[in-house]
């Protein structure tokens, strides 16, 4: 049985997370081969909410699977596809299932994903509706009713540390610490040197930061990124690296590159953990973290 | 000056709704869908044209001032005949001229075009929207710039993830709104106001469809 996560963040040790992508349709076998291979050498899984909204199997159900399964996970929750009344039901549904722990998330433009004529709800944000973490957990939902059987959550949100500009994304960093974020993952971080920077401002704060980490595996993915993806800054002397990598060999290099980072991060003790985003690639976080030292 | 912004449907759904029917009196509008070029009386007797083409009788067509007065009706007066001959009105104003319409002449009306919000003009030729008619303003907290109605999501305490640079997350000629009022904020030296938690919004404001009426003198 996997420790807690909240324990393991508050353990002060160096916390691994990761994600785990519900797959599109009813075939599971791949989705449970990636918790199978994660669930004894990860802190915690994220399962995605339809990530980029596109439409999946759910991420209450791909948790559950992961609970079955002996891992600990983290329930991703966007306020994209449901009102105040379907996520606060989800919540106790959750808790209910033995899901502890919730990474609370606005989501993503209906329009990004593969049902872009689809109602948007946003009913509520992530600052909203981690404070409804909290409500529920006090006993009331947002109508100011009595609930019979509470919840309990280690809630978390993300932030964009090289957000341009900066300082909006900071004042609703601290609504989301205000409203009761225990952890905050962060946007995918590549120069590490501005990440202290954030850091340097994030330390005042009593929550635990998780680097965001995406492995590169292509030198055109990281420049995709850096098009594509806000708040993504891939240094050209990465792009470089990964450029230079021979022929069919552009993934181990990234492997190296994203296990060398988490390295450094680890050793100069920058923060707390990192979260390991390997986009369709999950069953190669094992070998990041071998490179990084972590395994 | 508040404006009804449209665009023409597509060409496909404009014929499938005219199908079957051969007589069309055509109406525009000269206000907004003059501004906005898509119902005053070039963009009339543009479509006049492509329905003849098309086999279709037009048995008259006109540029009404003001669609959505209720003097519409004293004015479509004058083409009698020509709208009686007519099996259906095809009309190229907003949905608003489109109703008024509706509701003064028993015919039956086919729009045109689709409307898309109500916003202004902000510059020659661009047109943005306003104001969503939410019944719950907020902007006394938003240096006076609606996040409900410009930033894509809603979002009521900041911006969400996707904003770059400045600008909105499905569309890099979108400004992030909340980059708009965080500048704002900061020039009135009323930063504070954004850190300010609001709660999920009020929905209940006027619900659907809205009434109001005068309280009794």
């Amino acid at each position: 049985m996997a420790t807690k996560f909240k324990e393991a963040l508050e353990s002060g040790k160096f916390v691994v997370t990761s994600e785990v992508a519900p797959p599109k349709g009813t075939n599971l076998e791949k989705f449970k081969h990636h918790i199978e291979l994660l669930k004894d050498k990860v802190d915690a899984m994220n399962v995605t909410d339809h990530q980029s909204s596109v439409m999946r199997y759910p991420s209450l159900g791909g948790a559950m699977m992961v609970k079955e399964m002996g891992g600990e996970v983290i329930l991703q929750m966007t306020c994209r596809d449901r009102n105040r009344l379907a996520l606060q039901a989800d919540l106790l549904f959750a808790s209910s299932r033995g899901i502890q722990n919730v990474l609370c998330l606005t989501g993503d433009s209906i329009i990004l994903g593969d049902h872009k004529e689809a109602k948007s709800v946003f009913d509520m944000d992530s600052s909203q509706l981690l404070r409804t973490v909290r409500i529920l957990e006090a006993g009331k939902d947002l109508g100011g009713n009595d609930l019979d059987g509470g919840v309990s959550f280690c809630a978390g949100a993300i932030v964009t540390p090289e957000a341009d500009p900066l300082e909006p994304q900071l004042i609703k960093f601290e609504k989301k610490l205000e409203a009761g974020a225990e952890f905050i993952q962060t946007q995918a971080v590549y120069d590490l040197d501005k990440f202290k920077e954030f850091m340097d401002y994030a330390r005042q704060f009593k929550v635990k930061i998780l680097a965001g980490i995406i492995l590169l595996t292509s030198a055109p993915m990281a420049r995709f990124m850096n098009k594509n993806i806000a708040g993504v800054f891939v240094p050209q002397d990465l792009i470089d690296e990964m450029a230079s990598a021979p022929k069919g060999q552009a993934l181990a290099k990234g492997i190296e590159i994203t296990g060398r980072m988490i390295r450094s991060i680890y050793e100069e003790k920058m923060c707390d953990g990192v979260h390991i985003m390997a986009i369709g690639k999950e069953d190669k976080v094992p070998e990041i973290m071998e490179a990084a030292g972590l395994l | 000056m508040i404006r009804s912004i449209t665009q023409k449907k597509p060409e496909k759904e404009i014929e499938r709704l005219l199908k079957g029917l051969n007589r069309i009196f055509i109406i525009g509008c000269g206000t907004c869908v003059t501004l906005t070029r898509t119902g005053g009386d070039p963009e009339v007797r543009e479509m006049k044209t492509e329905l003849s083409t098309k086999g279709k009788m037009v048995t008259g067509h006109t540029v009404v001032p003001v669609a959505c007065d209720n003097l519409t009706r004293e004015f479509l007066s004058d083409f009698g005949e020509q709208i009686n001959q007519a099996d259906a009105l095809l009309i190229m104003t907003c949905a608003f001229g489109v109703q008024s319409i509706a509701r003064q002449l028993h015919k039956m009306v086919i729009p045109a075009l689709d409307t898309l919000f109500v916003g202004k003009e902000t510059a020659v030729g661009l047109f943005d929207e306003i104001c969503t008619q939410c019944g719950t303003c907020i902007i006394g907290e938003t240096g006076g710039i609606c996040p409900v109605t410009n930033c894509h999501k809603g979002l009521v305490n900041g911006p969400c993830g996707g904003t770059n640079h400045g600008k909105c997350e499905i569309d890099v000629n979108k400004d992030c709104v909340w980059t708009l009022i965080y500048n704002r904020l900061k020039e009135l030296d009323r930063i504070d106001s954004m850190r300010k938690y609001q709660k999920p919004r009020n929905h209940l404001g006027e619900p659907k469809p809205g009434k109001f009426k005068l309280p009794q003198a």
